[in-house]
């Protein structure tokens, strides 16, 4: 390929030890479990799936702040692994979800908003007065909150300074962990047409994970589904919603609650298994809590059916010729 | 078009018992401190000069006192309360010097532990566990009495043997902040390691270390206290509280105010920095937010 | 229509004598019906709540106009009559379970305990009962959680297990605050369809505050919409979706996206501004700063305004006039 993809994740792998004391034996857990996508520049990769199912691991991994167990990721043609600090903080930036908690309480929002430049070190103080200045301008934090603590701003407020934080060193890649699950309705509103805006005018290349279906829907291009430390579906938002071939997309997409007054409380038949990442289950990862399980889930893994780069399904029952028929959803008429 | 909605700062009033204890402690701790600073110029003794005439005059209350002597003298003629400011001093100087050199060793290795993990961990927390196991005053006895007694001597002792609750707390703390967001958003600016350590790491667990310092000082105290008592802690002319108590101690049957003095005094100072640290742990506490 | 099983008229709650956290709220349940209160962090939705069931902290304050249950006035009501309906006829679960359920106590000692001292029931009569429910709340092998503890349980299950721990005494009401917030949406879908059934079978009425207008829209019968502690907008639940009245509703409904329905290059609709906190003595429209419709008169008195016999809001604008200035 000429040019790079933004992000590439080749069959990465992350363990975690959980180390049962000092004498005791340490267990193992796969957070994440051979994961392979890539995202074209200027694209939106929405992430979703339960509480669990690896995808904050996912996000530290594209972010460096893991190294990957076995793996690779790339951040523009660049392993994050090789790459000095400074460099990868140009390239790539973070938002997190709680912004009670990704903020230092003891620092100024303008200590806060210009760490990137200062720890770049090539920046005069004047050049990053400036420039943090203008950042708060565009995010739509007044100035005169640049000498105030984090606790005096809302939730709202509070994540428009992380926002202005990781883009003010304008760089390539932000990854938003669920950037607005602890916000109020009318602020994740606020927030998600901010982010919207500004991809667009730094020309920027998101991955954006979240659990709510809706958001996910409203923002990303390209939808990858994680089960238990895997990808198991990715596609076409519009595909992805409008025709899941993976039965936990199927019940995930099941799940949202429209604002629809008529359709009721929808039966997503997922069984009350929970998925523990300490004990994946053999053969398909899935199929203690599918309905449509046969026996050959239970003892063969799934191979992935990639159709195209950024279209993938990993089930036994998509691949054949007569695929199962889903009962109708929300969504099946498009 | 805006139209103001004026919000009144909510601010719940805390005045509870734990911030009169506060402030109750800080009083009684600057007593002692300005009488350590300037006690001895307004005191027209000197806490050396013995007048063998003029032994365990009694303090102010009692029957015989003397009024040039308000605390009385000891049984060498000399002024109790020259003494007694003069032992603030000592006391003063061996708990912030400990609490200085215990601080920085323990908040080191604290730090480097929680920050790291892994096999730093492992060391830290054998450090740790080692130092539980060692009895403080039996080995201060043995290092003051195969090396003789000094000042600095006891206060390195003290120093290298009390940083444990500092290392377990910055330890904990380390590892609480480490895994908050702003620390790895902080990684992800590309911030230097001691960067991360001293900018956001440390002011967030200071407010924790400054009660554990407050401790640390009102520990030092009693356990140099307790080492002169024994006759091991700082050398004789030097009036250290414990000294004194140890001096008085042939005489207490007959004038118990001569233990009685300095025995109130460090229990009253020793309260006092306790209440101090409590009212900070209550005070640091609730400005926590969320 | 049968008389409401909970009425409340005017309530109000403030804190220190200074907050109004909740001003003049009012809203009825009928029996075997959900009512939702749904409203943004702040607008005083869990306050009610608690303030129905005399759980309030001391600092806070509590009054009425009328505050009835099955008839009979819960704000003359001394406490150890109110300790007995709590519990046993009025019952509540919280969005984390875990800070409800006491780590240290099995989860069978905590699901007999409260049957045991309301219906002076024996352990072996508990037991069974709280068995039964387990099985009916869909909790596998109730016999086996029984001598758990609850770390030992997923969120989910929790979450189960404090509905039937509310369900054991046979309560007339149940007020559930945020029950699905902290499960993943899966799960979700589960246990509203649960306490749907459990509604049903055992004609509850339920009282679930929410901030998701996607969980109002599928359980609700009627709706308290909350804003800066008052009700600005009540009605039924299809009502609220088909013909919102009020201008924070209609800004809610546009902010959230909806799969299939919100365009995905356009911005999503949004209100300006965060919720204000409100002091004693405040008057006028809490919501005026943030309206695009608002003028000096917000500043005045608001009268509750009714569309139908079921709907009443609280705007000094009818929709037709906030259209008519919309165009302007």
């Amino acid at each position: 390929m000429n040019s790079p993809a933004a992000i590439e994740v080749r069959d990465v792998r992350q363990e975690f030890r959980v180390s049962g004391g000092m004498f005791a034996a340490a267990r193992h857990v796969v957070a994440v479990d051979g994961v392979s996508f890539s995202v074209p520049a200027g694209r939106v990769l929405g992430i979703v799936g339960e509480s669990g199912c690896g995808k904050s691991t996912l996000a530290r991994l594209i972010l460096g702040l893991l190294a990957p167990t076995s793996g690779d990721a790339l951040v523009y043609g660049q392993r994050l692994a090789a790459l000095d600090r400074k460099a990868r903080a140009r390239l790539i930036q973070p938002v997190f979800q709680d912004p009670f908690s990704s903020l230092n309480p003891r620092q100024t929002i303008q200590e806060i908003v210009s760490l990137p430049l200062v720890a770049q070190g090539s920046f005069e103080a004047p050049e990053i007065t400036r420039l943090t200045n203008e950042i708060l301008d565009r995010v739509g934090i007044a100035r005169a909150m640049a000498t105030r603590l984090p606790a005096e701003l809302s939730g709202g407020q509070r994540q428009r300074v992380a926002i202005a934080r990781a883009l003010i060193i304008k760089p390539k890649v932000v990854v938003c962990d669920e950037p607005t699950s602890a916000l109020d309705v009318s602020v994740q509103a606020q927030i998600l047409n901010l982010l919207a805006e500004l991809r667009r005018e730094f020309n920027l290349t998101y991955i954006f994970i979240s659990h709510n279906l809706a958001v996910i829907e409203h923002v990303a291009s390209t939808v990858a589904v994680m089960y238990l430390g895997r990808i198991v579906e990715m596609n076409e938002t519009d595909v992805l919603f409008r025709s899941p071939r993976h039965p936990y997309t199927r019940a995930l997409l099941d799940s949202v609650l429209t604002p629809e007054p008529d359709l009721g409380i929808p039966d997503v038949g997922l069984g009350d298994a929970v998925p523990d990442p300490s004990r994946i289950p053999a053969g398909c990862r899935f199929h203690p809590r599918c309905r449509m399980a046969v026996e050959r889930c239970q003892r063969e893994p799934p191979k992935p059916d990639l159709a195209a780069p950024d279209e993938m399904v990993e089930c036994h029952l998509a691949n054949q010729d007569n695929p199962f028929q889903l009962v109708g959803g929300q969504y099946a008429q498009g | 078009m805006s139209i103001a909605i004026s919000l009144p700062p909510v601010r719940v009033r805390t005045f509870r018992v734990g911030n009169v204890g506060f402030w109750i402690g800080v009083a009684i701790c600057s007593v002692v401190v300005l009488a350590a600073v300037v006690g001895n110029a307004l005191v027209p003794h000197d806490p050396f000069a013995q007048n063998l005439n003029n032994r365990l005059v009694p303090p102010f209350w009692m029957e015989g006192s003397q009024p040039d002597h308000l605390l009385g003298t000891d049984q060498l003629g000399r002024d109790y309360l020259a003494r007694l400011v003069y032992g603030a001093r000592i006391s003063l100087l061996i708990g912030i010097t400990t609490m200085i050199v215990s601080g920085l060793i323990g908040t080191t290795l604290g730090i480097l532990g929680g920050y790291f993990g892994g096999i730093v961990d492992d060391v830290v927390l054998f450090l740790i566990t080692c130092r539980l196991s060692i009895p403080v005053v039996l080995v201060a006895l043995a290092v003051v009495g195969l090396l003789g007694s000094s000042l600095t001597l006891v206060i390195c002792t003290l120093g290298l043997l009390l940083w444990d609750r500092f290392a377990v707390v910055a330890r904990s703390t380390t590892m609480q902040v480490r895994s908050l967001d702003y620390m790895n958003a902080a990684m992800c600016a590309g911030a230097s390691t001691p960067r991360l350590l001293f900018r956001e790491i440390l002011p967030n667990i200071a407010s924790h270390l400054a009660v554990v310092a407050t401790l640390e000082i009102a520990l030092a105290i009693l356990f140099e206290a307790t080492l002169s008592f024994l006759g091991l802690g700082v050398p004789a002319p030097l009036p250290s509280w414990g000294l004194m108590i140890a001096e008085g101690k042939d005489y207490m049957f007959f004038s118990s105010w001569v233990i009685m003095i300095p025995g109130v005094t460090l229990f009253i100072f020793v309260m006092g920095v306790n209440f101090v640290g409590d009212g900070l742990r209550s005070l640091l506490g609730a400005e926590r937010p969320r | 229509m049968s008389a409401p099983l909970l009425e409340i008229e005017d309530l109000s709650v403030t804190f220190n004598e200074r907050m109004a956290a909740v001003r003049n709220a009012s809203f009825r349940i009928g029996r075997g019906e959900t009512h939702c209160v749904v409203g943004e962090s702040g607008c005083g939705k869990s306050v009610s709540a608690l303030a129905v069931m005399n759980l309030l902290v001391s600092a806070a304050k509590r009054t009425a106009k009328r505050l009835s249950f099955a008839g009979e006035d819960l704000l003359a009501m001394p406490e150890k009559r109110m300790a007995q309906l709590r519990g046993n006829r009025m019952a509540m679960i919280f969005q984390e379970p875990m800070t409800s359920l006491n780590p240290a106590y099995t989860i069978g000692s905590q699901l007999t305990e409260s049957y045991r001292r309301h219906k002076r029931a024996s352990q072996r009569d508990a037991t069974a009962r709280a068995v039964k429910l387990m099985g009916r709340v869909g909790i596998t092998a109730p016999e086996m959680r029984l001598g758990q503890f609850p770390h030992q349980l997923s969120g989910g299950l929790r979450q189960r297990v404090m509905i039937a721990m509310a369900l054991m005494c046979e309560p007339e009401l149940l007020i559930a605050d945020e029950p699905t917030t902290a499960l993943d949406v899966t799960v979700q879908a589960q246990i509203l369809r649960l306490l749907n059934e459990l509604k049903d079978e055992f004609g509850l009425s339920i009282l679930l505050i929410t901030h998701d207008l996607g969980v109002v829209a599928r359980v609700a019968d009627s709706v308290s919409v909350m804003y800066a502690g008052e009700v600005v907008e009540h009605t039924t639940a299809r009502q609220l979706f088909a013909d919102p009245q009020h201008p924070y509703t209609r800004g809610l409904l546009s902010c959230i996206p909806v799969p299939g329905k919100s365009q995905r290059d356009k911005p999503l609709g949004s209100i300006p501004g965060v919720v204000p906190q409100v002091s004693v003595g405040f008057s006028g429209c809490a919501f005026r700063s943030r309206c695009a419709f608002a003028d000096a008169d917000c500043a005045g008195t608001i009268n509750t305004q009714t569309a139908t016999a079921d709907h009443n809001y609280l705007c000094r604008l009818t929709p037709t006039r906030q259209k008519e200035l919309a165009r302007a």
